[in-house]
């Protein structure tokens, strides 16, 4: 494959094996340059930085006065050449070092019908467009679509859960999303290497017996290689020609980029994911650094660029898909940090450069900045990575400690704490069940006690007057082998129709033929089940019925320990709740020979999930929000932070290698009484936390009184891009529903002072 | 081991970041005899009552958070006030200084007299925060029910014998703000060694709530915390 071209992109890069097969990986740690330095070498940000910055936020403020839409498509099927250039501005594309828009206008959203042409239509409707008749003509009756092809395969019991809300969030209405594809082969091979790959694929796939498996990876294949030629297309519309490697870091960044718009082209999926990048990119920045072609400025200005085209992805919505994920979020996840299998800090100066993007442009919830941690990354860099915590709230951290044993030193993040190794595993993303409704289920034998329907098959009710611990825990383990398996087939039955009607081609182009595939299912409720289950084994719980005999109440007396304050008794009953359900999400078959794997993480959804959701024993209300992730319930905690971090660090993450979420708030006058010592002590909470095997923090630093009065004055310039993380992502706080920033507002601040 | 006293524990902090160096497990006692107007621990003045504790057991919890601690943390016993169950605290600290960690107490000084039994404490006490509330010993005894000679006395004490202090202030608007009170209050610190750090902390109005839920009348009604300026006047004068 080596020719004239290929040796002059390459010159200067070391190692054998990723020149032989396509090998990321390999090229990364024969090339890159470890950084134990601090961040004083950062260069500020450029005056076209500062202008196209400027105009993205006068953009994002007319958005927010328009109702949260710019504008939108209503005549233009989205795909990889279904527009001209798009530019910031339209007269000087110059200023952008790094180009391409989703749609032809900055902000602009595409219409997307693929996975289905109700949503499309909907999210137009709501917003006040009107879609173009033609489309949906084409696809209600030459086309079948993602949503359409689900619904017809459905079982009325799978439509019966679905409607009682106690599996929800699936993604039958939007794209499942959450497969990243390796960006960074684009910029290291060039498409025409990837497409010889590929056929060469297509050419040893199968012996020529046409299994089911056999065909459908055949089309497969070929649909990728379309792909990969429609992503030359759409470089050539901006003027560049990708079909070779990128020979210097404006390149690498922008073939890289491009790789990334052919996915948000062409999918909407729920998390849009840039992946691993950072030591990558840092290999030809410091290649043309070395080589005197670009300066410290120069460098920077290509990822604040790069970076400021991941600020401006979009997708259509329809309301209750932003109930579910309030706020716009795309989950551009994008990771920096972590430590090789060889013991080497993957921290080079580009991933320095990624955190100072929310110090040159701004705090921003995107990219989903997530820091790969483990107390053994060099002090300069987790200083820097806490001051900027500190700072903006923007960043999230993931222990590279628990996950490098299980994916290595080349994975993604491919949404908010769910990990696959980068070109070589896809994800089935399935949403979350609901522990807590399911537990109501068990007490009152599968009537739901909202809608009154006897939901699951009619297993007897509870009749006692007081509630005893292993009745109720044999009932439920009842009713969660039943929601488990009805769970994983509704997943099954999803992915399918998924992969048949909307493939993520563009996306598979650039991960390996043989993939390895995860099932992600997901708990919901998990702290209130917890609590409850506690407070039937450790106080008295009564139910109280109504005249149908219907539990819709619980009145319970005396103390009970409640998970978060590191109190055993408690958080023996998490770890049994999390084994015990992924052991009977484990039981089935799952589709495509997929590994399942479980997450605790429920994004902004616990809101919308809390709604649907009656009284527990444990003293939540009904309606109220569940409390989010595998955060311990609001106003559990009675010992402060660390307690409630000691109780979520004993969850072992390989019992939910889909991600272990845990978002807390600090108030900045807790955490030390200068800067310096705040980024002391934050490091040191962090040290703490993830030495002791947790999986994820989220740190937000503010007071609840700044929360407050940016819900009470949404207009103050300062609270324009205030960002706050919540349960796996971050989002403007002032882009909340009110109702989700009462809910933020009402969970602990740790400020006792 | 001897027989195990038990301390009686109002609450426990996990994350105690500004009463000592570094992130620290605070142990609110039980039990106080002073009442500062200010107070915003009301809860622990009463001298009964409170979790039972043995000193074995309660450092037993709270070494789970060593892994917090790294090279600067440790335990901060706090209150109501430490000195009121002094040997429970001393056995406690034995427990920590015998696994290196370190250990500090916050005291408002005013049971101190000097005693065998203080003096074995101190031995494993890496750090004393210390309050001055007020220089004028009359105006102490009506800002708290006490005259200050306890505690000023205490203070030259840990200094002839060099312990390491905190020296703290809080500063109330037009209660403990008066500049000649501030400035001998420094002239005093200046005299003493072994002094790490001098602290002005802004009274707050976080404790009122505390106040009404023990059915007790708030005696700073109406007193409003001290402005930026208040507070960088008084660091000024005093630090």
């Amino acid at each position: 494959m080596m020719n004239m071209e290929d040796q002059r992109a390459w010159q200067g890069f070391e190692g054998r094996i990723w020149k032989k097969e396509v090998n990321v990986r390999d090229f990364i740690q024969k090339n890159y340059r470890p950084y134990d330095g601090d961040e004083s070498f950062l260069a500020g940000s450029t005056e076209a930085t500062d202008k196209l910055w400027d105009m993205v936020q006068r953009l994002q403020k007319a958005e927010r006065a328009k109702g949260g839409i710019l504008d939108m498509e209503t005549k233009v099927v989205s795909g990889l050449t279904a527009y001209g250039a798009g530019y910031i501005f339209e007269d000087e594309p110059e200023l952008e070092k790094i180009v391409g828009l989703q749609t032809d206008l900055p902000l602009k959203r595409a219409f997307m019908p693929f996975g289905g042409i109700k949503m499309a239509e909907q999210a137009c409707e709501t917003n006040g467009y009107t879609p173009d008749p033609e489309l949906h003509k084409i696809f209600t009756e030459y086309v079948t679509t993602h949503n359409q092809a689900v619904f017809d395969a459905y079982t009325p019991e799978m439509k019966k859960v679905r409607h009682n809300k106690i599996i929800t969030g699936l993604p039958d209405t939007y794209g499942r999303g959450r497969i990243v594809g390796d960006y960074r082969r684009v910029a290291l091979y060039g498409i025409d290497y990837l497409i010889e790959e590929k056929q060469q694929d297509l050419a040893n796939c199968g012996d020529g017996t046409m299994l089911d498996e056999v065909i459908r990876l055949r089309e497969e294949i070929a649909k990728q290689i379309r792909a990969l030629k429609g992503m030359k297309e759409m470089a050539k519309i901006y003027g560049f020609d990708i079909a070779k490697p990128a020979v210097n870091a404006r390149e690498a960044v922008q073939w890289l980029y491009f790789g990334y718009l052919a996915a948000i082209k062409t999918q909407n999926g729920a998390a849009m994911s840039v992946g691993r990048v950072s030591t990558f990119l840092d290999i030809y920045i410091q290649r043309d650094l070395d080589n005197g072609v670009i300066t410290e400025k120069e460098a920077q200005e290509l990822i604040d660029h790069f970076v400021m085209k991941c600020r401006m992805v979009k997708f259509a919505r329809i309301p209750s898909y932003n109930q579910l994920f309030s706020g716009d979020p795309v989950w551009a996840t994008l990771e920096v940090a972590g430590i090789g299998v060889d013991g080497r800090s993957m921290v080079t100066k580009t991933d320095f450069r990624f955190l100072h993007t929310l110090e040159n442009m701004g705090p921003s919830p995107e990219p989903n900045l997530t820091v790969l941690y483990s107390s053994a990354l060099p002090e300069n860099f987790k200083r820097y990575a806490a001051k900027i915590s500190i700072n903006t709230s923007s960043v999230q951290y993931e222990n590279d400690d628990v996950m490098k044993p299980v994916w290595g030193d080349d994975y993604s993040i491919c949404c908010c704490v769910s990990a696959t190794q980068t070109g070589k595993e896809m994800q089935f993303f399935g949403a979350r069940a609901n522990l807590a409704k399911c537990l109501l289920y068990a007490i009152n034998g599968g009537v739901d006690a909202k809608t009154r329907e006897q939901v699951a098959p009619s297993f007897g009710a509870i009749k006692s007057e007081i509630l005893d611990y292993h009745e109720v825990i044999q009932k439920y383990e009842v009713m969660m082998d039943w929601l488990a398996g009805l769970y994983v087939n509704t997943l099954n039955l999803i992915q399918y129709m998924h992969d048949k009607y909307y493939y993520e081609a563009a996306e598979m182009a650039l991960i390996d033929t043989n993939v390895r595939r995860t099932f992600a299912t997901g708990i919901a409720g998990f702290s209130h089940v917890v609590d409850s289950l506690s407070a039937i084994k450790y106080a008295t719980v009564r139910p109280i019925r109504d005249d149908a005999g219907i539990t819709i109440d619980f009145a319970t007396d005396g103390e009970f320990p409640r998970y978060g304050n590191d109190d055993d008794r408690a958080d023996d009953i998490a770890l049994w709740l999390l084994k015990t359900f992924l052991e009977k999400i484990k039981k089935h078959h799952t589709y495509r020979h997929s590994e399942p794997t479980t997450s605790i993480l429920t994004i902004t959804s616990n809101v919308v999930y809390g709604k649907a959701t009656s009284n527990m024993p444990d003293g939540r209300r009904a309606g109220e929000p569940l409390s989010p992730g595998a955060n311990p319930s609001y106003g559990a905690e009675k010992n402060g932070l660390l307690a409630s971090l000691n109780s979520v660090a004993k969850l072992p993450y390989h019992w939910a290698l889909d991600g272990i979420s845990n978002t807390q708030t600090i108030h900045p006058d807790a955490l030390g009484h200068d800067q310096q010592e705040r980024i002391t002590n934050l490091v040191q909470v962090m040290d703490g936390y993830f030495d002791q095997g947790a999986h994820h923090l989220n740190v937000n630093v503010f007071g609840t009184d700044k929360l407050i009065d940016a819900m009470e004055h949404p207009e103050k310039e300062e609270y324009a891009n205030f960002t706050i993380r919540v349960s796996g992502y971050a989002v403007k706080f002032i882009d909340l529903t009110r109702e989700q920033q009462m809910d933020v507002i009402s969970r602990t601040c740790h400020e006792r002072m | 081991m001897s027989e195990m006293r038990i301390g009686y524990v109002n609450a426990l902090e996990t994350f105690g970041l500004v009463d000592g160096p570094g992130v620290r497990f605070v142990v609110f006692l039980q039990g106080c005899n002073m009442r500062c107007r200010y107070c915003h621990n009301p809860e622990t003045w009463a001298l009964s009552g409170g979790e039972e504790w043995t000193a074995v057991k309660l450092y037993d919890h709270v070494k789970r958070y060593k892994p917090y601690w790294k090279n600067n943390g440790g335990i901060t016993v706090s209150g109501g006030e430490p000195l009121l169950q002094m040997e429970f605290v001393t056995e406690f600290f034995e427990l920590a200084k015998q696994d290196g960690v370190h250990t500090a107490i916050d005291t408002s000084g005013q049971p101190f007299c000097e005693s065998a039994a203080f003096e074995k404490l101190m031995e494993v006490t890496d750090l004393v925060l210390l309050d001055i509330k007020e220089w004028d010993s009359d105006k102490h005894k009506a800002l708290t029910g006490f005259g200050n000679e306890n505690i000023l006395a205490m203070a030259r004490w840990l200094s002839e014998h060099g312990k390491k202090m905190w020296i703290r202030h809080v500063l109330v608007p037009n209660l403990t703000d008066d500049s000649a009170s501030l400035q001998a209050i420094h002239d005093f610190i200046a005299t003493l060694n072994g002094v790490e750090r001098v602290e002005i902390l802004p009274y707050h109005t976080f404790g009122i709530a505390k106040w009404q839920q023990l059915g007790l009348t708030y005696p700073l009604e109406g007193v409003q915390p001290p402005t930026a300026e208040q507070i960088e006047l008084a660091k000024k004068i005093t630090v």
